[in-house]
């Protein structure tokens, strides 16, 4: 089964059997520990006499008379209406990875049907658009929006998710599609489809796994970002990101830091479930790029 | 395809790219030409029993019709670029006047704003993008090694710091790092030393901003390698090891330029998501020791108590200019192929 190339002398296996582990360590572990953390009072989580306080709990059994509390989650959720920001981002979230997806297949599309040299010049104008830093575009919405009196809305932050996000999915989507052969969509048009139909009913069925994958990218673009989300919206329809971000002061200031805690587990969840379920469908994407060097 | 379906299928992409991408480079280009007014400032006397003293206050309905009148500000040509805050010509003349070697200059230069904001996005993006490259590479060199069994749960973990918002990764390494919290207490019982905290010195500041820099990177460049490595010729391999190359050799002639292709890749979404570097510092906390290009605009429009429209899109449009400079060697190249294919 394996050929010899590719047997290992036990020294050497020890050695990366090691490494790796190190690895996962490193990259598990500061999640883990927020989260068993978030279950305790702040004189445990941030215990300077003793770290294993974090573990066993003896102040929150103090405080709370057990040695798990879900204080900090209600004291975000209720008190700092934590809820109010997750309902903004479902919100956010499900409707620029509609609307880019939408309109990101059309053109993906075009891009990888069309030879013309105008093409080139497009996925050129979108990897630029692709480097600039978030916060130099923002700067540039804030003053027309003030005047037109549009700003601090979901629907506006929408849009301009969506068309940051915009570059990203033509250039994925059309990798993908140049994968799919020519001759299945010039078939059917051979046999009385007009483009768009030969665009819904043979392409699109065949594309759902490209289409997938680069709607998890749009969802965690949309889900993930901080700089857009926090200079366009409002304090009452900010989305998680933001929200976190400008509790800190405050709940700093109170003693309340365990909110922000639980804040940000409660926000690590949906990312967690994400990578279990599409593991696969993240890795083909992160590599779609690559594979054609 | 013909010019109009083309069109058809392309437009509404193209109108928010252009809505939202383009209209605003050129809002910011516009706007950075512009600076605030001036606070317009009334004389008011007020007296106590005993004495009337003159003092200057703002006049809030003559500042109010002035931004009426004028929205944009006060046009100030390139006069934003050139002030102290940005690229700040005549302190750096007069630094470049008053210090006796290159490195004395280089020293007081990164104690004016912009430079030194320059200065950390430059060796975050220089640092942090090898580093990445070289741990994710040695991941995947090890985990190709280990048994089938585990590489599934190494890939689930290894994909959580990537995953997850910037600024919730940075918060949950932050609290581990505080000087109560688990890493931070256990540094300061370490070196005996219970004055110690990471964010005491830029020095300190810095590092640890790159090594959540390469935490959260370091599985991108992993998974994109280990990707590569399923795809080195079996066959090569084992002729080279046929005609006796080393363990050592067959990887340095066989596997890494099989997998040249793939650096070029990782190297250039890593420069172009580590120049942009926000997140971690607000995360951090840092911005006393550590400030990036992307923060003095985020600062600028957010802290401030009136946003300085001006201030961020002079520093936004000489960002863009930085990015255009970092992508020139890839847009060169991506032309010579793009021409070596048509012709």
């Amino acid at each position: 089964m394996t050929n010899r190339a590719e047997r290992q002398p036990l020294p050497l296996m020890v050695l990366c059997m090691g490494f790796v582990l190190i690895w996962v360590i490193t990259a598990a572990f500061p999640f883990l520990w927020t989260f068993w953390g978030s279950f305790k009072v702040e004189a445990d989580f941030f215990s300077y006499s003793n770290w294993m306080n974090a573990i066993t709990g003896p102040r929150t059994l103090q405080q709370t008379g057990a040695t798990w509390t879900g204080n900090g989650y209600e004291g975000a959720w209720i008190e700092q209406k934590f809820w109010v920001a997750v309902i903004n981002t479902a919100i956010v979230t499900v409707s620029v990875v509609v609307i880019s997806l939408t309109i990101g297949t059309l053109g993906g599309y075009a891009l990888a049907r069309s030879g013309f040299r105008y093409t080139f010049w497009i996925l050129i104008a979108a990897l630029v658009f692709r480097a600039m830093p978030h916060v130099t575009l923002v700067s540039g919405y804030l003053l027309p929006f003030f005047q037109l009196n549009i700003w601090g809305y979901l629907p506006t932050s929408i849009l301009v998710l969506v068309a940051i996000n915009q570059p990203f999915t033509l250039w994925m989507l059309h990798s993908f599609f140049l994968s799919i052969p020519k001759d299945l969509d010039e078939s059917a048009m051979v046999d009385g489809c007009t483009r768009f139909q030969a665009f819904r009913l043979v392409i699109i069925p065949v594309m759902w796994p490209g289409v997938v994958t680069t709607a998890l990218f749009s969802f965690l673009l949309a889900y993930n970002d901080f700089t857009v989300t926090s200079m366009l919206l409002t304090q009452e329809n900010q989305t998680m990101v933001p929200k976190i971000a400008s509790f800190l002061g405050t709940v700093q200031a109170e003693n309340k830091v365990m909110y922000a805690v639980a804040a940000v587990v409660s926000a690590m969840g949906p990312l967690f479930v994400l990578v279990l379920f599409f593991q696969r469908q993240i890795v083909s994407g992160l590599t779609a790029g690559a594979v054609k060097g | 395809m013909p010019h109009r379906t083309f069109f058809a299928f392309i437009l509404p992409s193209l109108f928010v790219m252009l809505l939202f991408i383009a209209l605003p480079i050129l809002s910011v280009a516009y706007q950075s030409l512009f600076i605030e007014h001036d606070q317009a400032l009334i004389e008011v006397e007020t007296c106590d029993p005993f004495s009337c003293q003159k003092e200057l206050r703002v006049d809030a309905a003559a500042m109010a019709a002035l931004r009426e009148e004028a929205p944009m500000g006060k046009f100030n040509g390139l006069g934003t670029y050139t002030n102290s805050s940005h690229l700040a010509f005549d302190e750096v003349s007069q630094i470049w006047a008053n210090s006796p070697s290159i490195l004395a200059f280089l020293s007081s230069l990164t104690n004016l704003p912009f430079y030194n904001a320059m200065a950390f996005t430059l060796a975050y993006t220089f640092i942090v993008t090898p580093l990445v490259i070289i741990t994710g590479f040695f991941i995947a060199l090890g985990v190709n090694a280990v048994p089938t069994l585990i590489k599934g749960p190494v890939i689930f973990f290894s994909l959580l710091p990537m995953i997850v918002t910037p600024l919730i990764g940075s918060l949950v390494l932050f609290w581990m790092i505080d000087s109560k919290g688990i890493l931070g207490a256990t540094l300061q019982w370490v070196f005996s030393d219970p004055q110690l905290t990471l964010k005491a010195s830029p020095t300190l500041t810095w590092t640890v901003l790159m090594v959540y820099g390469v935490w959260h990177s370091a599985p991108f460049s992993f998974i994109v390698y280990y990707a590569g490595l399923q795809g080195v010729p079996k066959d090569t391999l084992e002729s080279a090891m046929i005609d006796g190359a080393t363990r050592w050799e067959r990887v340095r002639y066989v596997v890494i330029p099989h997998l040249i292709p793939l650096t070029t890749f990782i190297a250039l979404m890593q420069l172009m998501d580590n120049f942009r570097v926000l997140e971690p510092i607000v995360g951090f906390s840092a911005e006393a020791n550590a400030s990036s290009l992307s923060y003095l605009i985020y600062n600028d429009l957010r802290i401030a108590e009136t946003p300085l429209f001006g201030s961020a899109a002079a520093t936004s449009m000489l960002t863009i200019i930085g990015v255009v400079i970092l992508l020139t060697p890839v847009l060169i190249r991506t032309w010579r192929d793009f021409n070596r294919k048509t012709h």
